[in-house]
């Protein structure tokens, strides 16, 4: 989408002319870098108080049901999420050094790394989807054949006597009911897991889409030493995502680990 | 409207290039303030519509006009498409998209191609919500309350959650256009201690709407899918907890009120200012009084919910957090009171607009407190007490503020005036239909009348107020199709409008009417304080009339 001004008639048209990167109502391209760079802050503070109001339900719900979500919290796979979380950081890690080579005008460099960043990111994605789908034999996703009480994703085994099931077992209307609150209040936990993670993701998956259109403009030689702000700010959203795991994964992961608790 | 040029010698916004694709893929703020004008001129009379059927049923005590079912679509959808695609957008897409960068001194807005996705984010969301309409509409209530929303409604709550998620985006877009244009785009010269209110009430409604808005869009999501998939997370059968879904909603919906007046707040400041020829009284406190009720805004939200079975302490801090947020607008009423005094005050319609807003947005604001009081609050929750104070502040507030900002830029926009004497009328029309509509409904709330009843042949004794406010929305509807009728009357057979044909102080004055594409011909280096009325010349008529 190209201006549709009549700048040719204007002498801003002639000043501009030898700076292409710089649009029409800025002065100069500080004022531009700088415009740009807040607007991607101000975005990311939009984008916290996106994930905060998931983050809020999510406590909320831990601390009223907070047996029931260490058990659901426990099942989650602890290898691949740590080895998921080692990808994203590797990943953000080619996106400062991306930014560097640009600010040392290496082009075949930033190729390389956006590049690795791409890469790195679909491995996340590969590997979320591969946990998922684990999840979906376990039956632990919500509506489709959900089901924690026995089966292949039985939580009560392993977590019987702080999820109250020992007080009750020779009682089987008291299990029975046990049983259906266990059912109901872990399908809370995994309807956050799967919204937090999926929004994620779905974060994850745009990322990636910016990171192609700036490879591409970094193949080009679009960027230089001098500007390099859209690399710049792509990469600010590329390490906002990966702080957003960085908080999802002690949350939903790590946090109710302790073993006996 | 491409076709009235004004001057054909001298190119201005609207005569530089012609043709749909120039309106459709413009850039220029000023063209996309235009198209959100002809949008949300739209959904308002969608929205009047459906304010008229309600009153239309509740003319007689009987549910006679309307099925029940209906009558719940009627008022939801009034409340939706008013709020969400009218209210929020009102002011700041078009009045502060036109003016922002022209009264900083700037070419355009920071991002432009962001300004002009908002819009079609903007219509997009319009055409799914009226899609909703079409295919059944949606009965929950504007405040998509859970269960009910999500589990037992029969109605196209996921549509419109969508339809409002997405709507969401193009208000987080603006607002952060404004941020990032106010901080990065003003002129040399045009320090912070320097800018016009109307920019101040923006930037304090575009925080609001950037911090406020995301966390509505999230807590839709989490409807539509807790809908769409059976989930539990609201549901109190299922251990969800419905009253977390209030607290996650009004955290936006109560800051969302504050976008609604905060601009026309600011449109008062410059209205009162100017034909008071008057030094605005106390520029710091109006300023500041924006931002901190767009802080304070942000810790009240839980006064909606006193009946909702929240604790008694959370309550009170809530209770007296509500109170806090009435100092700084009394501030601003107190801060337009003392311009006025000793002022060369003059009534032409947009100050005939701004005097309504002060004395109108004054009883909402003071019913405000009524409400933030618990013991009075327990005894009007949800009657037509709650409804007449909101409609006081939102209506009496904001659509008051907005026609006296569109008279006050409207020769700025168009190049040409306004015929006087019926923006007189139609200001006098609305100030009447609005009191007579309204007004009876706090007697009718504090008497018992809930609200969103169909049906109330149990109190007979109630019709005589409620024709009264029928009564009255029909004076009202004329009072707001005047307006439309002469602004495109004007547009045609209108005086042409000079420069600054209020005589008034602000960058937006000092450059031609229409604007050209570019707002100044030269950047303006400005050198002098906000609202200096004292050095200004007196208009023709205030001299005469001395």
């Amino acid at each position: 989408m190209s201006d549709s001004h009549a700048i040719g008639e204007t002498p801003l048209a002639v000043e501009h002319e030898a700076r292409p990167e710089l649009r029409h109502h800025f002065a100069d391209e500080q004022q531009q870098r700088n415009a740009a760079s807040l607007g991607m802050w101000w975005f990311l503070g939009t984008e916290i108080m996106f994930f905060g109001g998931m983050f809020c339900a999510y406590l909320v719900y831990r601390r009223i049901y907070f047996p029931e979500f260490a058990a659901a919290s426990r099942s989650l796979d602890l290898i691949v999420g740590t080895l998921n979380t080692a990808v994203l950081i590797c990943s953000s890690l080619t996106v400062a050094m991306a930014v560097r080579a640009a600010q040392m005008g290496k082009r075949k460099l930033q190729v390389q790394l956006l590049l690795a960043t791409i890469f790195f990111g679909l491995v996340f994605l590969g590997v979320k989807g591969y946990e998922w789908s684990n999840k979906y034999k376990e039956h632990h996703i919500p509506t489709f054949h959900y089901n924690v009480v026995g089966g292949n994703g039985d939580l009560i085994k392993e977590n019987s006597a702080f999820l109250g099931i020992d007080k009750v077992k020779n009682d089987p209307v008291k299990l029975a009911a046990r049983e259906a609150e266990i059912q109901k209040h872990t399908q809370i936990f995994y309807s956050l897991y799967f919204a937090l993670t999926g929004m994620h993701a779905i974060h994850m998956i745009i990322g990636v889409g910016i990171f192609s259109v700036i490879t591409w403009m970094a193949w080009k030689g679009r960027f230089t030493p001098e500007y390099h702000t859209p690399l710049e700010i792509a990469g600010l959203y590329w390490h906002f995502v990966d702080i957003v795991w960085i908080y999802l994964f002690p949350l939903l992961y790590l946090i109710d680990r302790r073993p006996g608790a | 409207m491409a076709t009235t040029a004004v001057l054909p010698e001298r190119k201005n916004y609207i005569n530089a290039e012609h043709g749909i694709r120039s309106w459709l893929f413009t850039t220029d703020h000023k063209r996309i303030a235009l198209l959100y004008l002809l949008s949300i001129t739209a959904f308002f009379f969608i929205g009047g519509f459906f304010a008229l059927l309600v009153r239309l049923e509740l003319l007689t005590p009987a549910g006679d006009l309307l099925l029940p079912d209906t009558y719940n679509k009627a008022f939801t959808m009034h409340g939706q498409v008013m709020v969400f695609f009218f209210l929020i957008p009102s002011i700041p897409a078009v009045l502060g998209n036109f003016l922002i960068p022209i009264m900083i001194g700037a070419k355009d807005l920071a991002f432009p191609r962001i300004n002009l996705l908002s819009w079609y984010i903007y219509i997009a969301a319009g055409l799914l919500y009226l899609h909703c309409i079409f295919t059944g509409g949606v009965d929950t209530g504007w405040t998509f309350y859970t269960p009910y929303s999500s589990l037992f409604s029969n109605s196209r709550v996921i549509e419109a959650g969508l339809a409002i998620f997405i709507s969401g985006f193009s208000s987080i877009l603006t607002g952060l256009n404004f941020v990032v244009t106010v901080h990065r785009m003003r002129a040399p010269g045009m320090t912070w201690s320097r800018l016009p209110l109307f920019v101040w009430a923006h930037y304090a409604t575009s925080i609001i709407m950037l911090l406020g808005t995301p966390v509505i869009a999230i807590t839709l999501v989490l409807v539509v899918l807790e809908r769409a998939l059976n989930l539990g997370i609201f549901d109190a059968s299922r251990g969800g907890d419905p009253v977390l879904f209030q607290h996650l909603f009004w955290f936006y919906s109560h800051p969302a009120v504050y976008i609604m007046i905060l601009p026309s707040m600011g449109i008062v400041s410059e209205i009162v200012t100017c034909f008071s020829r008057k030094r605005v009284f106390g520029y710091n406190f109006v300023a500041m009084s924006s931002i901190a009720i767009a802080v304070i805004g942000f810790l009240v939200w839980a006064h909606h919910m006193f009946v909702a079975g929240i604790s008694l302490y959370a309550a009170l801090v809530f209770s007296f957090l509500s109170y806090l947020v009435a100092v700084p607008s009394a501030i601003k009423v107190f801060n337009w009171t003392a311009t006025m005094y000793k002022g060369s005050i003059s009534f032409s319609t947009p100050m005939l607009y701004a005097l309504g807003f002060i004395g109108l947005f004054t009883i909402g604001g003071l019913t405000g407190l009524f409400l933030a009081c618990l013991g009075v609050d327990v005894h009007v929750h949800d009657t037509y007490f709650v409804i007449a104070h909101f409609h006081y502040v939102m209506v009496g507030g904001a659509v008051l503020g907005y026609l006296g900002g569109m008279h006050f830029w409207w020769p700025k926009i168009s190049g040409r005036m306004y015929p006087e004497g019926w923006g007189r009328v139609s200001a006098i029309i609305i100030f009447i239909g609005f009191n007579l509509t309204f007004f009876p409904q706090f007697v009718l709330g504090y008497m018992g009348m809930p609200r969103r009843y169909w049906d109330y042949s149990h109190m007979p004794e109630w019709q005589g107020l409620n024709v009264l406010s029928t009564a009255g929305a029909s004076i009202l509807a004329v009072g707001y199709l005047l307006p439309m009728v002469y602004f495109l009357w004007s547009l045609r057979y209108g005086k042409i409008a000079d420069d600054n044909p209020w005589l008034a102080t602000g960058l937006e004055w000092r450059t031609p009417s229409p604007p050209p594409t570019f707002n100044f011909d030269e950047t303006p280096v400005v050198t002098w304080e906000a609202y200096e009325y004292d050095k200004m010349p007196l208009p023709e008529e205030v001299t005469l009339e001395r």
